[in-house]
């Protein structure tokens, strides 16, 4: 099951030439670009693990590129996403956060219920990947 | 010779035009006050890289010129604002992508304390790329009476970098001559990596005059015919006191007569216009230290 979070996750997968373009006008706007990534797909996950600090200062798209290329290199089966961060007053949040490099397979989730005192019902997401320990997740 | 991959000849004129580095050349021209041996310098480079992408046009080999390059000037003699053309002008002819300045100093590059100064050096030049990466003074790396220091570090990562990215990043060494000379010197690797090295001399008392003309203009002040005379000779005392920088210098004079001025037309009083608020009397001018320290 393809995750779809953020921006352009319902499109194909961006090329390096389509990424560097979002990045270069994030980057106009004077967004502080940052690479994370993670292997836990659960929807609640927000808080990825940043690679290095955010690329504070950068004006060149390409610099950010070359950054993703060494995440790629050094997690091959992680899900990956840019985002970046606009501090101007009064916005302060993430303007902009696309995926850009997923696990070959995608397993899924399981719709787990079960049945509380007093015939309630619970339901938990439990995602396929994260059966295995952080790191193995996914198949190469 | 023969076997010239299109008809006919290019059109110098109109590659020359599409560049629009003209445009640039020009605002260089009009902006910057003498200063001819670094407009030639440009104009070379700028013919040379508009040349050799025609060459790449029709398949001719072109090996891509080091563009690094190497400012060398007294203080005040416009190397900075140089610098900056210079990464419109490299932009506008596709060497460059973004074209931007980045001013750094020994601070930015050298860090405080082992394994500090690669990342900071490092940041710098992510900072830089695709423009054009100022060090100002930059002689201030190199430390030979501190043999731990780790400028030397810095300039290490700085070299590694020019080679690696020349094709997106252009380094700019500026500062004084003789200590910039001392510098290369010390490094023979940064040298043979500079491509360029242009001297910025240093300007004559009639450059400057006209340097703050165009100074009081911008600021909506103008001399009166007698201050024109007057800081003629305040330009040709001063040039021979010992921490005389160029333009630097001028403009400190005229924030100074400035003063002088609006403090003359608050003590006068009464009524003043528009002529009269926008005009630097020779007295403003000769009250200056500069006259009199000197003899007669």
């Amino acid at each position: 099951m393809r995750i779809t979070q953020g921006t352009f996750s319902f499109l194909p997968d961006l090329t390096d030439e389509q990424i560097a373009a979002q990045v270069q006008y994030a980057l106009d706007r004077g967004w502080a670009v940052a690479i994370e990534r993670t292997d836990d797909p659960h929807p609640r996950n927000t808080l990825w693990d940043l690679h290095g600090l955010p690329l504070f200062d950068v004006v060149d798209a390409q610099v950010v590129l070359r950054e993703l290329a060494e995440v790629r290199a050094a997690f091959p089966r992680h899900y990956v996403r840019i985002s970046a961060y606009d501090a101007a007053y009064g916005r302060q949040t993430t303007a902009l956060s696309f995926i850009v490099q997923r696990p070959a397979g995608e397993p899924g989730f399981r719709l787990e219920r079960t049945t509380g005192p007093g015939r309630t019902e619970r339901f938990a997401l439990h995602s396929y990947a994260s059966e295995r320990p952080e790191g193995e997740r996914y198949p190469d | 010779m023969n076997a010239t991959p299109i008809d006919g000849g290019l059109d110098l004129d109109a590659a020359y035009r599409d560049s629009a580095v003209e445009d640039v050349l020009r605002e260089l021209d009009q902006e910057l006050v003498g200063l001819m041996p670094v407009k030639t310098r440009i104009r070379e480079l700028a013919a040379l890289l508009l040349v050799d992408r025609l060459r790449a046009q029709v398949g001719l080999a072109t090996d891509k010129p080091t563009l690094h390059m190497a400012f060398t000037g007294n203080p005040g003699t416009g190397k900075t604002t140089v610098a900056l053309k210079m990464g419109a002008i490299l932009k506008r002819l596709g060497y460059l992508r973004r074209g931007h300045l980045v001013a750094v100093t020994r601070d930015d590059l050298v860090g405080e304390y082992v394994g500090h100064t690669a990342p900071k050096t490092k940041e710098a030049l992510r900072r830089a790329e695709g423009g054009v990466l100022f060090i100002d003074e930059a002689y201030g790396l190199h430390k030979p009476e501190n043999e731990r220091d780790y400028g030397a570090e810095a300039v290490e990562v700085l070299l590694a970098a020019m080679e690696e990215r020349r094709d997106d990043l252009v380094v700019v060494f500026a500062g004084y001559g003789d200590r910039m000379e001392r510098f290369f010197a010390s490094n023979p690797g940064l040298r043979s990596r500079v491509g360029l090295h242009v001297d910025f001399p240093d300007y004559r008392a009639e450059e400057l005059l006209a340097i703050a003309e165009r100074m009081l203009q911008a600021r909506g002040y103008r001399f009166s015919p007698d201050a024109r005379g007057a800081f003629a000779e305040y330009l040709a005392l001063r040039i021979r006191q010992p921490d005389f920088a160029n333009a630097r210098s001028v403009r400190n004079a005229i924030d100074r007569t400035r003063l002088r001025q609006a403090s003359r037309l608050v003590t006068t009083g009464g009524s003043v216009d528009r002529e009269r608020l926008e005009t630097l009397e020779a007295d403003d001018v000769r009250s200056s230290r500069v006259f009199a320290a000197a003899p007669g």
